[in-house]
């Protein structure tokens, strides 16, 4: 991509942005001139099967959230295109960054999906540890992980190793200052990081209209680096749009912007009420965008995969989402003393005579 | 002994955590090739190169958050706030995600950052560049704050707080950054959660830390003149508090007074006060009475003598103590 060329004040708006597209929402497979992607019948099926069983976990941490289980939850619905298909584009040495929305590619990183619900029913601030997985903690105020991912990029440059990182966000987060810093320092010091924006149209109850005048994927080139704008819902353009942007990052091309244009189907968390700010057609225009029936579609007109398949990977889905119910509704809380812990790395005085005390405040009332 | 300035011993303490330590990074505004508006990283850039001393963009949120994402991948970062009024970008990454991600990642990950922020007033500065934000700071589980008033501690304390596993702000008292001292570049410095007595007294203890301790030595130098042997214990960490050594003090003095250049409601020294009057309420003599800057923000440089405590309104709180 470069940059616009320049234009006057009285130049009219641009023409609607170009959408990277390689399987269309009727699930025919499009060529792309820049980003064609090979995907054997194997993997075709594996994307699937990922697809499913992601929609399958939130689906059930929605139920389980409605049933007083865990205290809230940022549903994906509708996003599983963009996350699976970003999220299966990385290496084993690559670093994720993720917002709290990001079940599918923790699921790509192989974190247990019982660990990210324990966040949301209140057994942990975090749950997992980063360094096993190479997917980062959730981060909870909007924006600030993509300036730890910029300063993680510049240590793999340092170590002149063969990695990239990945920093996901949403279209509200362009608009704080720690994004744009981010996108600054990732110029300047043309650091190996690949910028995830899942523009799924809504900032809680703000349209996309509230924070940019311009398509996000073109403040990129105000900051000196590539940005593109991929299909969200096309699971095959956000696996090959991200798979090279990651390579150019390892190559020393420095950033890349991708804007995933998507949809958020669900609210913005279960405390949300979609009803007060946006119509019913929205969405029901959207569906026909579905992430996962494309692939279906895909798979049985080209017939590759049977009624069986399907079959199979919808017990898996139903079989996953029991495990992680149950396994949910276990999860111990921790003791109190557990306040605690970790708050320091070396010994602090003042934590441990609290605990102490509190400890003992609290074994009074077992006499 | 090599006779050092405050800046001067704080240079040599990074270029020592630099030579032992590959990971150690100085990351800031100006660090690099102009050695840092105050001097304090001059000469590291031409010695350790662009990478591990990095000028940064200028925003304060990002040297902070990126200073996050290179702990993250094992490197230490000591960053430099160019001044201590210009923290407060940065405040969201230090009190949100820095002081707290240890304890989301329970213990898994540790944040090794130093902050260092030339702080306090004094220099007849425009606005901004004379504050004393360390009590926001140390209100922060998860950060440890401290403290240094003199080259030798400036020296070992550098070092020391580079050294920890945990998030450190780093207070430098801009004023007293020209102060010489002797310095024992071999010998190993309190360790950096220890408060110090600099001077030993048996009939009020004097509380401070930074630029105010210089302060506190000279009041109490003054004071012997009328008969009054006054204690000095420069706290140095603020975050753990050194509460034994206070107590011990002030159960035997029995009296207290807590100097800072912070305003005095909801400063540091209420959190002083409170602890020893905790500890050491019967053999306190007087209440603990406290010495600081105005409720007011900080004035105009032609009024700074009049908010900062000196001498005389320090040996005033004295003989307010006294009087009880």
């Amino acid at each position: 991509m470069t940059a616009d060329a320049p234009r006057g004040v009285d130049a009219p708006v641009d023409a609607p942005p170009e959408l990277v597209q390689l399987l269309t929402p009727e699930g025919e497979r499009v060529e792309h001139p820049d980003y064609d992607i090979e995907l054997t019948a194997e993997e075709v099926r594996s994307l699937y099967r990922d697809l499913v069983l992601v929609r399958r976990v939130d689906l059930e941490a929605v139920a389980l959230q409605r049933q007083g289980e865990l205290g809230i939850w940022a549903s994906l619905l509708g996003q599983e295109a963009a996350q699976i298909g970003s999220g299966r584009a990385l290496t084993d040495a690559d670093m994720v960054f993720p917002t709290y929305r990001e079940h599918g590619v923790a699921w790509c990183r192989d974190v247990d999906p019982v660990k990210l619900l324990g966040l949301f029913r209140g057994v942990s601030n975090g749950g997992w540890d980063p360094a096993e997985h190479n997917f980062h903690l959730y981060t909870i105020v909007i924006g600030s992980q993509t300036l730890h991912a910029v300063g993680y990029a510049m240590g793999i440059q340092r170590d002149g190793a063969e990695a990239a990182t990945i920093v996901y966000f949403g279209d509200g987060a362009t608009s704080q200052g720690d994004v744009n810093e981010s996108f600054i320092w990732a110029s300047v010091f043309n650091a190996p990081i690949v910028f995830f924006c899942q523009n799924n149209q809504w900032a809680i109850s703000e349209p996309l209209e509230k924070q940019s005048k311009i398509p996000l994927y073109k403040r990129a080139s105000g900051f000196g680096f590539p940005g593109i704008r991929v299909d969200g819902n096309d699971v095959f353009a956000c696996l090959a749009v991200t798979r090279r942007a990651l390579q150019n990052a390892r190559e020393g091309q420095g950033p890349t912007l991708i804007e995933a244009f998507t949809y958020r189907m669900g609210a913005h968390t279960t405390s949300d009420d979609p009803t007060r700010y946006r119509l019913a057609d929205e969405l029901e225009a959207w569906k026909l965008k579905d992430p996962i029936e494309r692939v279906k579609a895909y798979l049985f007109k080209n017939q590759l995969a049977d009624q069986e398949f399907f079959e199979k990977i919808d017990a898996e889905a139903d079989a996953l989402g029991k495990d992680v119910r149950s396994r949910c509704l276990a999860l111990p809380d921790p003791p109190p003393g557990a306040i605690f812990d970790h708050v320091y790395a070396g010994d602090h005085p003042l934590l441990d005579e609290e605990r102490e005390q509190y400890l003992t405040y609290l074994a009074g009332f077992e006499r | 002994m090599t006779t050092l300035t405050l800046a001067k011993a704080l240079n040599e303490g990074l270029r020592r955590s630099m030579e032992d330590d590959p990971k150690v990074l100085v990351m800031g505004e100006d660090v690099g090739k102009l050695g840092g508006v105050f001097r304090v990283t001059d000469g590291l850039q031409k010695d350790f190169g662009e990478d591990r001393v990095i000028d940064t963009p200028l925003a304060e949120s990002g040297i902070i958050g990126t200073a996050i994402g290179l702990a993250l991948r094992g490197y230490r970062p000591v960053c430099e706030i160019q001044f201590d009024g210009f923290v407060f970008p940065a405040a969201d990454q230090i009190i949100t995600q820095l002081a707290k991600m240890p304890l989301r990642s329970l213990g898994t990950l540790k944040l090794p950052v130093v902050v260092r922020i030339p702080c306090g007033g004094g220099i007849g500065a425009v606005e901004h560049h004379s504050e004393s934000p360390e009590a926001y700071f140390t209100h922060t589980a998860g950060l440890r704050v401290v403290a240094c008033s003199n080259p030798a501690d400036a020296y070992t304390m550098i070092q020391d707080a580079v050294r920890c596993d945990d998030p450190i702000i780093f207070f430098e008292p801009k004023r007293r950054y020209w102060d010489k001292a002797d310095v024992d570049l071999a010998a190993p410095g309190l360790p950096l959660d220890r408060a110090r007595t600099v001077r030993q007294g048996r009939d009020v203890t004097l509380v401070a830390y930074g630029p105010m301790v210089k302060t506190c030595l000279e009041a109490a130098a003054a004071a012997e003149e009328d008969g009054r042997d006054i204690e000095v214990i420069d706290l140095r960490s603020l975050n753990p508090l050194d509460v034994d050594v206070l107590t011990e003090s002030v159960t035997r003095t029995g009296r207290c007074v807590v100097v800072h250049e912070a305003p005095v409601f909801t400063g540091f020294g209420a959190e002083i006060a409170a602890r020893v009057t905790e500890r050491c309420f019967y053999s306190l003599e007087a209440p603990v009475l406290r010495v600081g800057g105005f409720s007011t923000p900080y004035p105009p440089s032609r009024l700074e003598d009049h908010y900062l405590p000196d001498l005389d309104r320090v040996l005033d709180a004295v003989d307010r103590s006294f009087a009880y």
